[in-house]
């Protein structure tokens, strides 16, 4: 499979050209009758959460064959605010409804809604786009929203793709509802590196997947022969870091995810485990045991030597850059059991930032930079954030044991793994930065070491 | 803490110590253990072929060293074990083991692999302080990917954290 960026037509010039050419005045069928649809969520706060938003089938201009989901561009239509209405709802955000619950829209009306209808079934929000198969193949998906209460247009974006990546299209669409509402940066448009994981907890199978952030367009990149661990994509999503048992022993392979072709991340004989990435994608962080003894190094990744971070004689291990690159956050048991360090790029500076009690472990840092998220062992193991100081630490989440958190691209939601006690059974969750909404990824057998990537372009 | 009940049988404490001794080979009784322990005869006929695998597991105190909480210590009865493994290398020059070094679950996953390969070098330091070659020793570190015990629990835990010997051939 080919990760080729899609072209995205910024819509703002495109879209409006092709819908004024369909724009009709159509008064609406006035008889809607009054199915589920949106129920009096109207509350008196103002956050933007509570917002109902109406997320209609999204019409054609004709309704022709496609490869994509569905086979016809009518069909598509309806999948596509399927997906954009299960992002928004299963991520919190918001008060959609869906396609599924709300009437049918015509062409014409994606452009010039009928907002009274709207305000009748109390949707504050409307989403509405449409579907149109260009003739080469690919196909356009607008997107608009709009304020019903002030019967105007907030935002509208279009996106060309090719039929295999229609999915894509939906969730740039939910990007644009969630941004355009929450001021917030768009995450939905992203992958998930994991370990999928099944058999007994002796010999637990561990094969590396990926998956899109709601989960669809699963694969399996190994087969599970050797135990594979902590992968991390790189940020164009062209490769895959990870651990590998492969020939016995646990070493960090750089998986490229369109050739196949995977490569030792240095020829050292010693261990090499807890792979990150630079923002830059030019560097791999990588933990190294040497006679027993683990530190963090830095390698390039066109390879050459190696270089040395970190010489304490206790273990350091893991590593987490922050988003402009001139630190790095992680994980030391120099002052006898695991606390978190921070230290310039070049290893210089470490300190101590973790004062919290008990044992902390696996820090990630946002990628907005403000916070560092991390394993809280006190008792349970639990998801926390700090501040890069170690100051203002906040619990997330509270089971048997959390951990592993990486960050969605926009740094309002952890996903971490959660381990049943006893049966060792895993799962991926993830909980938002205020500690709400959490909840369990679908995946399609049990899931670790999740690794968030970045918003495609 | 209980001990995990391998054979410890009879012949290890009849073997010498050889060239390698420098500790007293009179070796304690595994506390807690010794009242419900089961004598083993050891295979008189039919024994296992020397210098195997099954050869080593017969002749050896116990494959397992174990350790506490986020320890890798070598401490008196760990001593003892690695006595015994050293001086079956002795006899079989030609053997080399690898030691695989573990932890418990209760660990996140890179510290543990980190622990595993530290536990795993402090059983290999110990051999090689005894007189074995380290050529003849590899570790490799499992992290808390392979627990022996399957518990949730201190005690299943407890036999987890551990680094096991096996002889390569």
């Amino acid at each position: 499979m080919k990760l080729r960026m899609l072209v995205l037509a910024a819509g703002l010039v495109s879209i409006p050209a092709l819908v004024a050419a369909q724009q009709v005045a159509v008064p609406t069928s006035a008889a809607q009758p009054a199915d589920e649809g949106l129920t009096g969520s109207v509350s008196d706060e103002n956050e933007w959460q509570d917002l109902g938003i109406a997320i209609p089938a999204f019409p054609t201009n004709e309704s022709v064959a496609t490869a994509a989901e569905g086979g016809t561009t009518e069909a598509l239509g309806r999948n596509v605010a399927r997906v954009v209405f299960n992002d928004l709802k299963n991520n919190g955000l918001f008060k959609p409804v869906g396609p599924d619950q709300l009437p049918a829209v015509g062409f014409p009306q994606v452009s010039a809604p009928v907002f009274s209808t709207w305000r009748g079934r109390s949707a504050e929000m409307l989403v509405q786009g449409f579907v149109k198969a260009n003739p080469d193949g690919r196909l356009t998906v607008g997107c608009y929203l709009y304020d019903v209460a002030l019967g105007s247009e907030l935002a509208r974006q279009g996106y060309v793709v090719r039929p295999e990546e229609w999915r894509r299209a939906a969730h740039k669409c939910a990007d644009m509802v969630y941004s355009r509402l929450s001021g917030e940066s768009p995450f939905f448009d992203s992958k998930i590196a994991y370990i999928a994981e099944t058999g007994p907890k002796d010999r637990r199978r561990k094969q590396l997947a990926i998956m899109d952030s709601d989960g669809a367009n699963h694969r399996f990149i190994t087969n599970g022969q050797a135990t594979a661990l902590t992968p991390r994509y790189s940020p164009d999503y062209s490769r895959i870091v990870y651990l590998s048992y492969l020939n016995g022993a646990p070493r960090i392979y750089v998986y490229n995810i369109g050739t196949g072709q995977q490569t030792l991340v240095t020829s050292s004989n010693n261990p090499t485990f807890a792979p990150r990435w630079s923002p830059d994608g030019k560097f791999i962080l990588y933990s190294m045991a040497v006679a027993g003894n683990t530190d963090i190094y830095r390698v390039s990744v066109t390879g050459g030597p190696s270089t040395r971070l970190t010489d304490s004689p206790g273990i350091d291990v893991g590593g987490s850059y922050s988003p402009d690159g001139s630190k790095i956050v992680f994980e030391s048991d120099r002052s006898g059991g695991q606390q978190l360090y921070v230290m310039n790029a070049d290893g210089s500076n470490q300190k101590r930032i973790s004062f919290f009690g008990g044992r902390a472990a696996t820090p990630e840092w946002s990628p907005r930079g403000d916070q560092i998220a991390f394993t809280h062992m006190a008792g349970n193991f639990k998801i926390a954030v700090t501040d890069p100081y170690g100051k203002g630490m906040r619990t997330l989440t509270d089971s048997w044991q959390d951990e592993a958190p990486t960050w969605s691209p926009n740094g309002r939601i952890v996903q971490f793994f959660r381990t049943e006690r006893g049966s060792g059974k895993t799962g991926i969750w993830q909980v938002d930065l205020t500690g709400r909404n959490e909840r369990k990824l679908n995946t399609p057998v049990d899931g670790s070491d999740p690794a968030w990537g970045p918003v495609l372009p | 803490m209980s001990r995990p009940l391998l054979l410890v049988g009879l012949a290890a404490a009849t073997l010498t110590l050889g060239a390698c001794a420098s500790k007293p080979k009179t070796l304690p009784p595994e506390p807690g253990t010794a009242a419900t322990q089961t004598t083993q005869p050891p295979m008189q006929q039919n024994g296992p072929v020397p210098g195997s695998q099954a050869d080593f597991l017969a002749s050896v105190m116990s494959d397992t060293v174990l350790f506490d909480l986020d320890r890798y210590n070598i401490d008196a009865s760990d001593q003892g074990i690695l006595q015994s493994q050293a001086q079956w290398l002795g006899r079989y020059p030609n053997k080399s083991v690898t030691i695989e070094g573990h932890a418990d679950e209760r660990g996140t996953r890179d510290y543990n692999l980190a622990l595993g390969e530290r536990r795993a070098n402090s059983a290999k330091n110990y051999l090689v302080s005894l007189g074995i070659d380290p050529s003849r020793v590899m570790v490799v570190s499992y992290g808390k990917e392979r627990p022996v015990a399957l518990g949730s629990d201190e005690e299943s835990w407890a036999r987890n954290r551990r680094a096991v010997t096996v002889t390569v051939n």
